[in-house]
């Protein structure tokens, strides 16, 4: 091959009509068959493209989790007999490093989150990927008494604090208990339910627990995947 | 170069640098770039004080890149150890709290610096034909930029660094079905960790700085190759003496040059005096929540982003509403990008006959006026605290930023424009 045509590049190879390819050095030549260096063309950046696709696979998945940072997310147990009515557990560090609030009930407050739902976005837990099915209920939670939330903000990612009191808070002169997001002012009741018009889209996520014995939480597992 | 070894005259053998200089010339274009780009790089006489922008967001770059190649020689990203090697530097390492406060201090400077820059452009119209693609490359290096920026946040790994890294990864979880997946691919854990810190600490200090450094020379060499536009936003290449010299025009080399560095030492005495006297800025610069080591279960009681992302990050905050059955903060999400990239677009808003603001009808000047007030109102708005009167004055804002390029097609078309000089005026 000649230098002159090893120096061509893509451009003048495609633009290079059946006259400029006839002319000077390539006079004797056969003519320059067009649509054959369209398919080679072609095919060679497919291949091409296709082995980029191959090559990016170990740098993309190198990103996900690593086994380590997996094997850090073991499931975590969790002493309440200390709990009182009202108090709350958290954030603690809890399933996979995540900060979780484990948060105790007293009567007054169950009845409260079954009657006082109008002004919630999703009072009855219908967005199924925030919760286990056994928490779909007013409490969000297996024993109404005991909630347990993970810290979370739902719109990105703060770490609500705990207002458990019924009393009026800077941020709103008709608190009724709950968690509130200092970021961006979302407001969650006493079972991580999200208030409408907050920035929060939807509920505090529960993650998966189970009880062990009266005292224990399992929290990272539950009967079903344990 | 090319006049001395032509001189005819004597019969004496060239001087050794002229001699050194025709060596290098046959073997690399030297003085064919020395022309091109400073001694014979015409810039033209009515530069003012916004084109002195360019050259101190240069001079910024290479304080970044020299102090911040410093600090990676004292600085440990790993998640035990980051906030105390930061310590470290500050206390015990020769200069560090110099080079640190440089590099702190000039993180905040490369914005300001970078935002009159673009503000220029806006209002001189350098965007348009036939400085399109020095836009969008000068808009690549502004969301490098604020990528490496926010990169950069993280690795003191203090409380603030945590949970503003926290907040702004959280934003790639609003991305339907994806998002919580890719969520988890990007921090490469459940959580901000140690991991994430790694693998920021990789971008920050050796990919981000290769791309931008890169953009930075490709914006260069396409200034160089249609020239600078001016305040006149007229052509000085339309008006060349009989050597092809622009008559409005002076060489870079020695006259840009020669203001260039007075403005860079003005310039770095403002800066000096920010890092001796003022390198928190009242919590601006570095956060105060950010002398504390950094907590997953402690989110700091008022969180806000350094002050260069404010007004990006109130317009985040500004959408409230869910709309066709996505969340609002995906929307957020997508206005707050919207709202950085929206300005690559300019090249084919603009629709005026004209390009400088001086030039432009008075639709124009209101509406560049009311989209500096918003942006600095925003700015404003993104450092407090969430409330009811701050987000609606939020949303009026994010219209008037937005309604500036929307109609920007309808209005620079139906105003009634000056007419142009021939010549560049007064500065």
């Amino acid at each position: 091959m000649k230098a002159d045509d090893a120096r061509d590049t893509g451009a003048t190879l495609l633009s290079s009509s059946a006259e400029d390819a006839n002319s000077g050095a390539l006079a004797n030549q056969p003519p320059i068959n067009q649509s054959r260096r369209y398919f080679l063309i072609g095919a060679t950046s497919t291949v091409a493209a296709a082995g980029a696709v191959g090559v990016a696979v170990p740098f993309v998945g190198s990103w996900f989790p690593s086994a380590k940072a997996r094997a850090a997310g073991a499931p975590i147990r969790v002493d309440i007999s200390k709990l009182e009515p009202g108090a709350v557990l958290g954030p603690i560090p809890a399933w996979r490093g995540m900060p979780v609030f484990v948060v105790q009930r007293g009567e007054d407050v169950i009845k409260r989150l079954e009657t006082q739902t109008e002004n919630l976005a999703d009072p009855d837990s219908a967005r199924a990927e925030q919760q286990p099915d056994y928490a779909v209920n007013p409490w969000r939670s297996k024993r109404p008494e005991i909630g347990v939330l993970l810290g979370l903000c739902t719109h990105l990612g703060c770490s609500p604090k705990y207002y458990g009191s019924v009393q009026p808070e800077s941020f709103d002169p008709e608190w009724q208990g709950g968690f509130f997001c200092p970021c961006h002012g979302s407001k969650f009741d006493l079972a991580g339910r999200v208030v409408k018009g907050v920035p929060a889209p939807s509920n505090l996520e529960v993650p998966p627990y189970r009880f062990e014995g009266n005292n224990i939480i399992v929290i990272g597992e539950d009967e079903a995947t344990s | 170069m090319s006049d001395s070894s032509s001189q005819p005259s004597s019969n004496k053998p060239p001087h050794a640098g002229v001699r050194f200089m025709e060596w290098l010339d046959a073997r690399f274009p030297a003085t064919e770039t020395w022309e091109y780009h400073l001694s014979k790089y015409y810039a033209p006489k009515n530069h003012n004080f916004w084109y002195l922008m360019g050259w101190i967001a240069t001079v910024v770059l290479v304080n970044q890149l020299l102090t911040g190649i410093w600090l990676t020689m004292s600085y440990v990203p790993d998640g035990v150890n980051a906030f105390a090697s930061v310590e470290y530097i500050m206390r015990d390492v020769e200069y560090g709290w110099l080079l640190r406060y440089l590099h702190s201090t000039g993180a905040s400077a490369f914005f300001v610096v970078v935002y009159l820059h673009m503000f220029r452009g806006m209002m001189y119209g350098s965007y348009q034909k036939p400085r399109e693609l020095i836009w969008l490359i000068g808009m690549a290096i502004f969301v490098v930029l604020m990528a490496e920026g926010f990169f950069g946040y993280l690795l003191p790994w203090g409380n603030m660094s945590f949970w503003g890294a926290q907040v702004i990864v959280s934003l790639v979880g609003a991305i339907p079905v994806i998002g919580p997946d890719m969520m988890e691919w990007v921090r490469g854990d459940f959580l901000m960790s140690d991991i994430t810190l790694n693998r920021f600490f990789a971008l920050h200090v050796v990919a981000l700085p290769l791309v931008l450094v890169m953009l930075v020379f490709v914006h260069f060499v396409a200034l160089h190759h249609v020239g600078s536009n001016n305040p006149d936003g007229i052509e000085i290449k339309d008006h060349k003496d009989e050597n092809g010299v622009p008559l409005d025009g002076l060489p870079f080399w020695p006259y840009t040059v020669t203001h260039d560095i007075h403005a860079t030492v003005i310039f770095l005495f403002i800066f000096c005096a920010v890092v001796f006297f003022a390198p928190e800025m009242g919590g601006y610069f570095l956060e105060k929540p950010n002398f504390e080591v950094a907590n997953p279960l402690k989110t700091p009681e008022h969180i806000a982003p350094v002050w260069y992302y404010t007004p990006f990050y109130a317009m985040l905050r500004a959408v409230t509403y869910p709309l066709l059955g996505v969340d609002a903060k995906f929307w957020g999400f997508v206005v707050m990008a919207g709202a950085i990239v929206v300005p690559a677009l300019l090249p084919w808003l603009d629709r005026s006959p004209v390009k400088s603001i001086r030039y432009k009808g008075n639709w124009s000047k209101w509406m560049l006026g009311l989209f500096v007030v918003a942006f600095f109102i925003l700015g404003y708005l993104g450092t407090v605290t969430p409330s009811t009167w701050a987000t609606i004055l939020s949303q009026v804002c994010t219209l008037i930023y937005f309604a500036y390029f929307v109609l920007m097609p309808w209005y620079t078309r139906i105003e009634k424009t000056k007419p142009v000089p021939d010549r560049v005026t007064s500065l």
